[in-house]
């Protein structure tokens, strides 16, 4: 077992090595996603708290029996800077979740139990061998980090146009026209359905957001494309909780340091001032 | 520079030091004393910089360390958890991840422009290799670096560059199979990268203090590569000129990382690294980080055996040796490089060819991210040639052929008639230079 693994990494290796042309050659063409407006971008994007409230609703309601989000706490969902459901909706939500903490108890037997505010949020399936065997051998990913784990390839030169655009959402862009871009009457291998912007097109999960799958209480329109684009936020913020911290505390040390660089530099004039060829 | 100290301790507590372990005079001779030539531009502020990125990767890199656990099924999740509920754990991340990159940024620039100021020639060869040395474990930290995270990018980069060792006549396999502590990229070999990549960072300081060590003995090139003649008239102390140069130059340098670690933190890494790595799926492109691309792309442009009559050296080893030689070529171009004269800014010819050079290295970056398929893999091995015909053909014959223009009798002569003229170079190379004022 042990060597053919062996051999399996030395071939593939070896394949990355000198004939990576492998990988990309079969891999299809990737349909680049349409830019959508994130309220989080740019340097003083924060999310908007109604639409993460609406996304998480979005991934119980739609995603949840599949996906888990392994990475997130209910403790999280009442933290500064995500949903910010009060404490009290968060402990309602642990306590009313779909799928219980599995762990051993007392006893030594495996036990269920209701979660509580500080555990992780319960996936859908005990371990990864239950995930395969319910999904026909491959399990849904888990969604925690999705916007950042997808991307596609921007080309020369918007690579280096994004730097100084700050576009960074193309993981986020990516994921919702992904669930919003399934296509009927299309011929596919059985077990798959056909996706415009999948890579290879073919992929296992069905169409799951249909207009009015999920009712929302704040008025906003029940579609599809709003539940792609509220689940999708909601994932960002999973996939990065401290976002709005990252982004205050980034303005406030540009600022310094521009001050700070300012002052130097006419301090530097200064001490330069009489040395022979330096204004 | 060395050897003529002026330190004179005033306190009594100096004295009693100075005559038993005299690191105060060290440090005097070091960093105040220390003659720097007055003509030097921003592009010698990056020694500075790099000492404090290297200081700034190993503060960051041990709160890390300490929230880390180096096992496959802990890794991802031990580094999230940090993201996520460590104190400024995300910033600590983001600080060394890109700090990383920002590293290769100013080493890339320190290298060029001592290619450019032909600061690896005589006396200063030791002080090149040394540099040479430093930049090679900062290439094999980066890499063991990169692969803690254990996503996918992570496993599978480690997957590719062990396997280069595999290319090795006779031993090859006996040799990965020794990196790996077993027969595949798994727990032992995490183990063992991150204990490496714990260790290397104070290795490089060892070499950082060779490097500083050697250049103080030497004394620093400058852009008219003159050398000091008179320290009076030359040079200018080190502080408080240099230190607040440093200092400018590394707050606008610093500028220009925050902008990563705050607004774009995930910019200069992959996506599919935020995929835990799985050994069973592999990811469609494998490609090293941004710094190590155009070394990738020499590394795939052998794509055929070269055949030397005795016997043959396969493409995969053919691959393999010209990249090592592509970093080894750079400890010997003090030797290839036959011209008397230092600075470009004297050395019209030269300074084409090196930024044709300069060229040359960014589109072989622009190759190896790309697939390993016509006509990359042709336009690989041209740029490759070209890579090689720089070291081996140009430098060596460039000296013989190459008419350099009239350098200056002094560096006070050089930085005097550009005062006289209203700051416009009367010494006809000065404008050359890229930034000649500072």
């Amino acid at each position: 077992m042990m060597k053919r693994f062996s051999l399996r990494m030395a071939t593939a290796g070896l394949a990355g090595l000198v004939l990576a042309s492998l990988g990309p050659a079969q891999a299809a063409e990737q349909v680049p996603p349409p830019r959508f407006n994130w309220a989080s971008s740019g340097i003083f994007g924060t999310f908007d708290r109604a639409q993460l409230q609406r996304g998480f609703q979005v991934y119980k309601e739609a995603c949840a029996a599949c996906h888990g989000i392994d990475q997130m706490s209910f403790r999280n969902l009442a933290q500064p800077g995500g949903p910010e459901f009060s404490t009290a909706q968060a402990a309602a939500i642990a306590a009313d979740w779909m799928h219980k903490v599995r762990e051993i108890g007392d006893d030594g037997q495996p036990t269920e139990r209701t979660p509580r505010l500080a555990d992780r949020i319960p996936g859908p399936f005990a371990n990864k061998k239950a995930a395969e065997a319910a999904h026909g051998g491959k399990a849904p990913p888990d969604l925690s980090l999705m916007p950042r784990a997808r991307s596609y390839e921007r080309g020369f030169p918007w690579f280096l146009t994004d730097i100084f655009t700050l576009y960074q959402e193309h993981g986020a862009d990516y994921v919702k026209a992904f669930l919003t871009g399934y296509e009927e009457g299309k011929e596919t291998p059985p077990g798959t359905h056909y996706n415009k912007y999948y890579p290879g097109n073919f992929v296992a999960m069905p169409n799951v957001l249909q207009d009015g799958l999920v009712t929302y209480s704040d008025g906003s329109p029940q579609t599809a494309k709003q539940y792609a684009a509220d689940v999708t936020a909601f994932l960002m913020w999973t996939a990065e909780p401290h976002m709005e911290q990252r982004k205050r505390i980034g303005f406030q040390v540009l600022l310094f340091l521009l001050v700070l660089g300012g002052l130097t530099y006419f301090t530097k004039k200064k001490v330069w001032k009489n040395v022979e060829g330096h204004a | 520079m060395q050897g003529h100290s002026h330190y004179v301790p005033t306190s009594g507590i100096g004295k009693w030091m100075d005559s038993r372990l005299p690191v105060p005079r060290l440090v005097y001779d070091s960093f105040i004393a220390y003659p720097v030539p007055k003509n030097l531009n921003y592009f010698y502020t990056f020694g500075a910089i790099l000492s404090f990125m290297l200081v700034s990767q190993i503060v960051t890199g041990v709160v890390l360390a300490m929230h880390y656990t180096a096992h496959v099924d802990l890794a991802f999740n031990s580094i999230e958890k940090m993201m996520r509920d460590v104190n400024y754990g995300w910033l600590m991340r983001y600080l060394h991840a890109n700090g990383a990159s920002m590293f290769f940024v100013a080493v890339y620039i320190h290298m060029f422009r001592g290619l450019y100021y032909g600061s690896y020639k005589a006396p200063r060869e030791v002080l090149w290799i040394l540099g040479v040395i430093i930049y090679l474990l900062m290439m094999a930290t980066a890499f063991l670096g990169y692969v803690l995270p254990w996503g996918q990018m992570s496993l599978w980069g480690a997957v590719v560059i062990t396997n280069l060792f595999s290319a090795i006549p006779l031993v090859g396999p006996t040799v990965v199979e020794f990196l790996w502590g077993g027969y595949s990229v798994d727990n032992p070999t995490l183990n063992r990268f991150f204990s490496l990549h714990y260790l290397l960072p104070f290795m490089i300081a060892g070499v950082v203090v060779l490097h500083v060590w050697a250049l103080h003995v030497t004394g620093q090139n400058n852009p008219t590569g003159v050398e000091v003649k008179d320290v009076k008239k030359d040079t200018v102390p080190f502080t408080p000129y240099a230190t607040i140069k440093d200092a400018v130059g590394l707050i606008f340098f610093l500028i220009f990382f925050m902008w990563f670690v705050f607004f774009q933190p995930t910019y200069l890494g992959h996506a599919v690294n935020f995929v835990p790595a799985d050994p069973l799926v592999t990811p469609p492109h494998i490609v090293p980080e941004w710094y190590f691309l155009p070394f990738y792309a020499i590394l795939r442009a052998i794509t055929f055996d070269v055949n030397l009559i005795i016997f043959t050296i396969p493409s995969k080893l053919g691959g393999v040796l010209a990249m090592f030689a592509a970093i080894a070529v750079l400890a010997f171009l003090p030797w290839l490089d036959t011209s008397k004269v230092k600075s470009s800014a004297y050395r019209p010819m030269h300074k084409q060819f090196f930024w044709a050079f300069v060229a040359v290295c960014l589109i072989l970056g622009w190759l190896g991210s790309k697939p390993a398929e016509y006509p990359y893999t042709v336009l690989s091995l041209i740029f490759t040639g070209l890579y090689f015909a720089y070291f081996l053909v140009v430098l060596p014959l460039l000296g013989l052929f190459e008419t350099p223009r009239k350098l200056p009798a002094s560096i006070a002569d050089s930085v005097l008639g550009k005062a006289r003229s209203g700051g416009a170079p009367v010494t006809a190379g000065a404008a050359a230079a890229p930034q000649t004022k500072g």
